[in-house]
């Protein structure tokens, strides 16, 4: 199945390129036997499938039919988990099957391109966790919490289902094809496989999509920071703790990244509580007390700094550090889910899920919230990770099944863990967190008067809750926090509590969960910034050469300039908004990176259709539809609705309009400063959403039109690298077969000399 | 007891696998493995050379 007669090439390399070393075990299991592993049901698997099926069933029927009081926290766990493992076993089957068709006797680009740095073959469990940290981050943890306004089933619908048919396939396909291509980035494959205009268009957008990814990153540090001296002063420690890191990493200890490692956690831990005591001063309170904008500052001129200075003084440190924070705190969130099972009491739709006006974010459910829950389903973002440097420590190709769609499966987890510790807490405190000080009033009173007011079912706040709640996390109000990161830590921290310390710890579980989101963002934020440089120094090295230069000191700091002014100017925009900030800005981030997704898609749909997979285009296809309707939908939302909450110019006509007829106040905005902020505001958004989804329109017609001209063809020029035989033998998931082990057995008695060929040398 | 302090051992191997602090192992393994007349980079200038390759090859890091 699968190989069209006529195609240019046949998609499986011609069998004698691929015959194996006769003195060696073969490196792959037989096709035969595979299939018949495969296929044979025996009784037990059969049951526990079964069990598997059922459960989901069950916990799905809890979640989206029973309309109790509360719905206990185990059934999201469960009918994840179960949708995963379906998920995993039959659709990721299909895909590697019927599209991909992975072949083990090819050697992959860690095998032919071995040079013992950044090609090296690695386990694949290692490297299972290797991409997970690359792609996990403050995303999955942000975006569920910000949908959470539409009660808890649209979005976790959308999480789990989205991550099966969309979300893993996207990173399953994408490394896939990058590995085949010795590793190349997104960019290198959009250029070849869509032409001039099509590859132009994918790296403009790619560029601008970095820009506004990271401007609304640091807006969720900035929001969790502002008028915060406890977590100011933490989160601001990270920055000589990782200096000190990366000192004695380069000249007292060098390669001792667990040692360093562990020395930065205790320090990191001490600068949390430490944090406490001298917020508690009152020179502490004083000196750390920062308005957001100077906080915005602050990350501006830090991202400029940390994106020209050398990478051993900051980025590796934060680096090790973040990804060992980030690995603790998961498996920490999953053991106190389970072991707490807390009760949820958020309806599965709340009263906002039928409106467009809801005051954490504007805009009908459909689409809105499918842009904004965006990591944890489908995000573009991970494409960029998916090519490049993953596909470089692949060992075996079937690995990538595991690596690609598992790693992001457990992402989507991620994301259902956060929203489950987001919605644990009250609804009202979830409404006056969350929605801005220009609703709020930003006092305890007019908080709690406006959250009544809104007519929730079974919502009756009291200003004792709020201020209790406050003094409980440690901070001096929690009115108007918006983001998403203050809600999931004062989530966790409630989830914590009950696990380890009582009320006690709560203020400590709040600001270690600020610390490790604001750890993640900032690491984001660096490598963000320093990858766009490139790009952009890539760029402008087509027009002036001298740019492609990367060790050229001024084309550096221009091209870092012009990326942190990029996004520099958009998170001045977001702190000073006077709507609010997130709930105008956020939608814009979602919208961005799903975009970047349909160009991921679109990219490989050109490659499958190329390979001569019609029967199977589909797979790609589907997810690709729904990503690009999803998205042009919101941006024409955006762009043309008349209504002014939602549509950007409709807003813009009605600010510039009362401004025209002299009024001095309008809306939310109070002076007239704050209208032609809005203004202003209003337009740059309007036209970054016209420019995402032109060029994205552009990079998606390129690629249907690569597919129609390959299905006329028959297919199309394949960009792989050359096959090569692999001497290496791997199993490809998790639980080695019975074959794979048999084989792994043969394969351990070759003596280590012989098992290898030796790579032509540099 | 032996069970549980060789699977101990394997969560930290795991670890340092996932944190890339095997990587001198690695290299030393693939030099070996090549067999080319050149001494292999001691632990300080393998480290010193993976930190300046990145100065110039960033890692994407994702949100």
């Amino acid at each position: 199945m699968g190989t069209q007669p006529n195609a240019k090439r046949p998609e499986s390399a011609p069998s004698d390129v691929l015959e194996p070393d006769p003195e060696l075990p073969p490196p792959a299991v037989d096709d035969a036997v595979r299939e018949a592993e495969e296929r044979r049901w025996t009784p037990g698997k059969i049951a526990l499938w079964v069990v598997i099926s059922l459960l989901g069933a069950v916990a799905w029927f809890m979640l989206a039919i029973v309309r109790g009081e509360t719905v206990n926290a185990m059934w999201f766990v469960f009918a994840a988990v179960c949708t995963y493992l379906i998920g995993y076993r039959f659709y990721s089957k299909v895909i590697e099957r019927y599209l991909l068709k992975p072949d083990d006797r090819r050697a992959t680009p860690a095998e032919y391109k071995a040079d013992g740095k950044d090609y090296v073959r690695t386990d694949r469990n290692v490297l299972f966790g290797h991409h997970f940290a690359a792609i996990a981050g403050a995303g999955p943890l942000v975006g569920p919490i910000i949908a959470a306004q539409m009660g808890y089933l649209p979005g976790t619908i959308w999480i789990i289902i989205g991550v099966v048919l969309a979300g893993a396939v996207q990173d399953y396909l994408v490394m896939f094809f990058s590995m085949r291509r010795g590793g190349r980035s997104l960019g290198q494959m959009a250029r070849e496989e869509l032409g001039v205009i099509g590859g132009t268009a994918a790296l403009i957008a790619t560029l601008l999509i970095m820009i506004i990814i990271v401007a609304i990153l640091a807006l969720v540090v900035v929001n969790a920071l502002g008028e915060s001296p406890w977590g100011v002063f933490s989160v601001g420690m990270t920055i000589p703790i990782a200096l000190f890191m990366g000192v004695y990493l380069r000249f007292i200890r060098p390669g001792k990244v667990m040692e360093v490692s562990i020395i930065g956690f205790v320090l990191l831990m001490a600068a949390i509580i430490g944090g406490g005591a001298v917020a508690g001063t009152e020179w502490g309170a004083a000196f750390f007390h920062l308005d957001k904008t100077t906080i915005a500052w602050g990350i501006i001129v830090y991202g400029f700094i940390a994106a020209i200075l050398p990478v051993w003084l900051l980025l590796a440190p934060r680096d090790y550090l973040s990804t060992f924070m980030k690995i603790g705190v998961i498996v920490m969130l999953a053991v106190a889910i389970i072991v707490v099972r807390p009760e949820i009491t958020v309806p599965a739709f709340s009263e906002f899920a039928g409106r467009d006006n809801g005051p954490v974010f504007s805009g009908a459910l459909f689409p809105f919230l499918f842009v904004t829950i965006a990591c944890g389903a489908l995000s573009g973002f991970h494409a960029l990770i998916s090519s490049g440097t993953t596909p470089k420590l692949v060992e075996k190709e079937r690995q990538t099944r595991f690596i690609g769609y598992g790693g992001m499966l457990m992402e989507s987890f991620v994301a259902i863990m956060a929203l489950v510790a987001a919605i644990s807490i009250d609804r009202g405190i979830y409404f006056a967190m969350n929605s801005p000080a220009s609703l709020t009033g930003g006092t305890v009173e007019a908080a709690v008067q406006w959250v009544n007011s809104l007519g929730l079912s079974g919502v009756n706040l009291t200003p004792a809750e709020l201020s209790q709640t406050a003094q409980n996390v440690g901070e001096s109000s929690i009115i108007s926090r918006t983001g998403g990161a203050p809600t999931l830590a004062v989530g966790l921290a409630h989830i914590m509590q009950q696990f380890i310390g009582g009320t006690a710890m709560m203020a400590f579980w709040y600001h270690f969960a600020i610390m490790f989101e604001a750890l993640f963002i900032l690491t984001a934020v660096d490598a963000g910034t320093r990858v766009a440089r490139f790009m952009l120094q890539d760029s402008i090295g087509n027009f002036v050469p001298k740019f492609k230069d990367t060790s050229w000191r001024p084309g550096a700091w221009i091209c870092t300039a012009v990326m942190v002014a990029g996004w520099g100017y958009i998170l001045i925009l977001g702190v000073t908004d006077p709507l609010g900030g997130i709930n105008t800005f956020f939608p814009l981030f979602g919208i961005a990176n799903q975009l970047l997704a349909a160009i991921a898609l679109a990219v490989c749909m050109a490659i499958a259709a190329k390979k001569g997979a019609f029967k199977f285009l589909w797979i790609v296809g589907l997810p690709l539809a729904f990503a690009a309707v999803v998205t042009i939908t919101a941006s024409f939302h955006k762009i043309f609705s008349p209504v002014p909450a939602v549509g950007y110019f409709a807003n813009n006509a009605a600010f510039a309009k009362a401004l025209a007829d002299g009024k001095t106040s309008f809306g939310t905005a109070k002076t007239e400063a704050a209208m032609e902020a809005v203004v202003r505001n209003t337009m740059v958004q309007g036209v970054l959403s016209v420019v995402f989804v032109v060029l994205s329109i552009i990079v998606i017609a390129a690629a249907v039109v690569a597919t129609v001209k390959a299905f006329r063809n028959g297919g199309g020029h394949n960009h792989e690298d050359a096959p090569r035989p692999s001497r290496v033998f791997a199993p490809a998931g998790l639980v080695p077969t019975a074959a794979e082990r048999e084989l792994a057995a043969a394969w351990a008695k070759v003596p280590a000399d012989k098992r290898l060929d030796r790579p032509v040398h540099h | 007891m032996d069970a549980l302090r060789q699977g101990l051992r394997g969560v930290a191997a795991y670890f340092r696998g996932v944190m890339g602090a095997d990587a001198y192992q690695k290299y030393l393994e693939h030099h070996e493995a090549c067999g080319h007349g050149m001494p292999p980079m001691t632990e300080r200038q393998f480290w010193r050379d993976r930190m300046d390759r990145q100065d110039t090859e960033p890692q994407g890091r994702c949100c």
